[in-house]
């Protein structure tokens, strides 16, 4: 092999990622007697998770009798647009319940009812209060929990460690992933029976956003790379309340909580504008006076949910048509206020990370002003096509769990059921990944010319210590995707997308980093991310091109209503001779039983 | 605006300097911005460790002005005009380049944690537990494992020796956590006291003076904590009353 390769380690599951579905995959594949291998790029509890606060969905019925499984998945689906993967929808609403039971058996403490049962939460797009969590900090919560079940279960963890390259054997399958320690620059190989993806999202690639560093969508670039398809990929969340100001923070997240805790958004001319702005699919549930969705907070059996907890595609979408009339607030956003509508106490109890948040970057006082925000890029849809059940993607020995799995979602993710899915999936892509290795009998062969390719591809920007600087690059496919393929689009600008993307693909080639060393060297770190970025933001701009509607997380102003015939097709993203192409594929039609569950809605 | 002046700490294990750099200000940022506008502007190489920029995470720490605090969570406009703002990594632990350490030994304690043996659930499926019986281990889960309070306390800041047998204040409150959790079962006294150097604190508290989540290490984890150790090893009434005693002990000592 390559003088530059000095480590391997062979392992039965190897896991890209330790956020929520990369820990909880962990846990099921150990707990099965398979020896389970944990890369991340970052600290071992510092992924993306740990940001999210409002909490995680599963209809327990701890608050709302009412709730089950079927309403659940009526409210994921419909939040979707009917686009979801309805199979992965059904099984993630009968399986929430159990797996945050699990975690509070581990350790978890959610906050309870007075009863002493689980408390659960309201957020936009849920018919009953179901979003188990604890403050607005329940993303800590769960990661800290799974953290510490895997490290008591003699799991190898390796930190601060970048995969970039899938490897497979002959028959097509993958068996390897070669990566790098940041720490000293070295490369090091993993071997493997089964691989499981838990990358988490790509919202790096644009300006602002809520997520974090690593969120370049490495897991989606490895996977189509290694020709893995990709689903419904011009779906991008933005979530409707991000901090608009100071710039420097602009993007961070303000939770869905403060809505669903009695908050409400306000124009300019003090007008809650929400109600100008409720959807014919929504109207039959949703408040049309503010006493009424003022009662519903208090009285949920006899009034109907403000608009305010439309889903976030809807209210993100109406906050845009706001600003660009010209009722925003100073700073390019609406307010949102909780200030006049709860006390202090109830606030700062409710909400300490974003009383604090504020206070402390910002300079407000949530308790006594309102807030300025709108909409930030949040989540990604869209990603790996999988296996339902399993967990497989269409390439063998590849699962995915998580963000970086597509499908569950469809059209638009309702807040909560992303952490609900990490632990429902995760656990599934553990339980097949580990059942296809002990499976197993022959060991496994990686392709030595291909780590000597990967390892010289990755190296590359060293032999251009005066290449581009990869940070302009960032910015400037930030700049791109934020402008062309941002949370309104046209066919220009797609096409006009099209052609930036294509010179910034050559730009990217020719980002350099100086030899002065390898280790911890963050120029190579993001020269190498870029890789990824671009070749996310390239599925994206051609995947929305191609969709010529609007749902859920994919507005076009030339194309205003949902088309039902579109309705009907996920977009397959795959890479075929080094090009990427897109294939209109049917979607997967639902059981009679559970198309049931629709028969009173409105078209 | 007028300029900053920033001094960031360069190098590695074998040695390195304070570098002066001097970047235009900008209104309403943190630190951590300025050391990214440095990076992507003047040192394209430099080592620094972050991830979420929302303080959150627990990734950024280091030393601003020798004051151990998180780079996302500290504003510029707490530094004077014309104050140079210096920014060095954290002294406890060992260098990997520039402003990014290696924290590796508090991964290694927290392995070492006795896990939650949780009791058995109720008749019905459920686990009953009230708000009020966790809103301790609350606090204590609020921890994003930033080490600041590792870093400064100086049973290992000043003994590098100490590490083998110390756990340090971030340990304590996951021991306390356990300790204090309603559906544990588990026994970790005698480990705290005979190898995690429970003992070793002598309450000086400078670790909840840097904690960003503002928990009160020592008085809500560390002190309940060697009450228990005393309880458990010379009182044999309480010792046979241990989970009972431990609750009431828990809300006797609250500080809000
Ligand atoms: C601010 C915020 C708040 C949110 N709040 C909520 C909420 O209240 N409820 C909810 O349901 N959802 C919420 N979400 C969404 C949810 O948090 C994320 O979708 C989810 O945490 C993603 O988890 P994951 O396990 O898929 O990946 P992540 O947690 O993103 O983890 C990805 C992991 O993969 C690793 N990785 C990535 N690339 C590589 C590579 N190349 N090599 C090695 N390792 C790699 C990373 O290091 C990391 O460990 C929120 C999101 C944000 C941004
Ligand atoms: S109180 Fe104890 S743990 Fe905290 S800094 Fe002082 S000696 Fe260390
Ligand atoms: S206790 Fe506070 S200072 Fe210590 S690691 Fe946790 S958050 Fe940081
Ligand atoms: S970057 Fe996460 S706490 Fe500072």
């Amino acid at each position: 092999m390559s003088d530059e390769l000095n480590e391997i380690h062979s392992h039965d599951v190897v896991i890209i990622g330790a956020g929520g579905a990369g820990l909880r995959a962990a846990i099921e594949a150990r707990s099965l007697g398979a020896s389970v291998a944990v890369v991340c790029k970052s600290l071992f509890g510092k992924a993306h998770t740990v940001m999210a606060e409002g909490g995680m969905a599963a209809a327990m019925g701890n608050v709302w009798k009412e709730d089950n499984w079927r309403v659940h998945f009526r409210d994921t689906m419909r939040g979707g647009k009917m686009l979801n993967n309805y199979r992965m929808a059904e099984l993630h609403a009968k399986e929430a319940p159990d797996r945050v039971y699990e975690l509070e058996e581990w350790g978890a403490l959610f906050d309870r009812t007075k009863d002493g049962l689980i408390l659960q939460r309201d957020f936009g797009g849920h018919k009953y209060a179901r979003l188990a969590h604890v403050g607005d900090r329940t993303g800590l919560e769960l990661i800290r929990t799974l953290q510490q079940k895997a490290t008591s279960m003699d799991i190898d963890v390796y930190m601060e460690c970048k995969i970039v390259k899938l490897l497979k054997d002959s028959s097509g399958a993958v068996t390897g992933a070669l990566g790098f320690w940041r720490n000293t620059g070295e490369f090091v190989l993993f071997k493997g029976k089964s691989f499981i993806l838990a990358s988490g999202g790509i919202g790096k690639s644009w300006k602002f956003t809520s997520n974090s560093w690593e969120s370049t969508g490495d897991g989606h670039a490895l996977a189509v790379r290694a020709g893995a398809d990709l689903i419904d990929m011009e779906f991008v969340q933005f979530h409707p309340t991000g901090m608009v100001w100071p710039l420097s923070v602009r993007g961070l997240l303000v939770t869905e909580g403060v809505r669903g805790d009695g908050g409400v958004l306000r124009n300019s001319e003090n007008k809650r504008f929400m109600f100008n702005y409720i959807p014919e699919m929504f109207a039959k549930e949703t408040a049309d006076t503010e006493e009424e969705g003022d009662r519903w907070y208090e009285d949920k059996s006899n009034n109907r949910r403000p608009p305010e907890l439309l889903p976030r595609d809807e209210v993100a979408r109406s906050i845009n048509s706001e600003v660009k009339a010209g009722r925003g607030s100073p700073h390019g956003g609406v307010f949102l206020d909780i200030a006049s509508r709860r006390s202090p106490e109830y606030i700062k109890r409710r909400l300490p990370s974003m009383y604090h948040q504020f206070k402390e970057l910002a300079d407000v006082d949530i308790t006594a002003t309102p807030m300025e925000v709108g909409p930030t890029c949040h989540y990604a849809m869209g990603g790996v096509r999988v296996d339902a059940d399993t967990a497989a993607s269409t390439i063998d020995g590849l699962f995915a769990a998580g963000e970086v799995a597509g499908g569950m979602h469809g059209s638009n993710r309702l807040g909560g059921n992303s952490l609900s899915d990490l632990v429902v999936f995760g656990k599934r892509a553990g339980e097949y990944a580990a059942k296809r290795a002990l499976g197993m009998t022959k060991d496994v062969e990686v392709d030595q010319a291909e780590v000597r390719d990967a390892i010289n591809e990755a190296l590359a920007p060293f032999n251009r210590s005066q290449g581009d600087n990869p940070y302009k690059i960032q910015q400037e496919i930030q700049d791109t995707m934020q402008s062309l393929v941002g949370i309104i689009r046209n066919q220009q600008e797609l096409e006009q997308a099209q052609v930036e993307i294509d010179k910034l693909k050559q730009r990217v080639n020719q980002a350099g980093a100086s030899v002065s060393t390898r280790r911890f060297n963050s120029a190579w770190h993001t020269a190498l991310d870029l890789i990824s970025m671009i070749t996310v933001s390239e599925s994206v701009a051609k995947a929305a091109l191609l969709r010529k509607e609007s749902r859920g997380g994919h507005t076009r102003e030339d194309f205003p209503k949902a088309d039902p015939e579109f309705g009907k097709i996920n977009h397959v993203v795959r890479i075929v001779n080094n090009e990427m192409t897109v294939t209109p594929e049917p979607l997967p039609q639902m059981t009679d039983e559970l198309a049931e569950i629709f028969k009173d809605d409105v078209k | 605006m007028a300029d900053l002046n920033v001094k960031l700490w360069r190098g590695d294990e074998n040695g390195g300097e304070l570098v002066d750099y001097n970047i235009e200000a900008q209104d309403g940022e943190v630190v951590l911005d300025v050391v990214h506008r440095i990076q992507a502007t003047q040192a394209p190489d430099l080592a620094v460790r972050w991830n979420c920029k929302a303080g959150k995470c627990g990734s950024c720490s280091a030393e601003i002005n020798g004051k151990p605090s998180l780079m996302c969570m500290t504003r510029t406009s707490v530094f004077e005009p014309g104050e140079t703002i210096t920014i060095t990594p954290m002294k406890t632990f060992p260098i990997i380049r520039d402003l990014v350490t290696d924290v590796s030994f508090n991964f290694k304690m927290l392995k070492r944690v006795p896990a939650l043996k949780p009791k058995p659930r109720e008749a019905d499926g459920t686990y009953r537990m009230y708000q009020e019986d966790i809103e301790r281990g609350q606090e204590f889960r609020k921890c994003i494992e930033c080490f600041l309070c590792q870093n400064v306390c100086h049973v290992i800041r000043d003994h590098e020796e100490n590490k083998t047998n110390y756990a340090g204040p971030r340990l304590f409150i996951r021991y306390a956590d356990l300790e204090m959790h309603p559906l544990d079962t588990n026994d970790r006294l005698s480990l705290l006291q005979d190898k995690m150097g429970l003992g070793m604190c002598n309450i000086t508290k400078c670790c909840t003076e840097v904690c960003p989540e503002h928990i009160h290490i020592t008085d809500n984890a560390i002190i309940p904590l060697k009450e228990r150790v005393v309880g458990d090893r010379y009182d044999p009434l309480v010792w046979l009353g241990k989970k009972i005693f431990r609750k009431s002990k828990a809300k006797t000592t609250v500080t809000e």
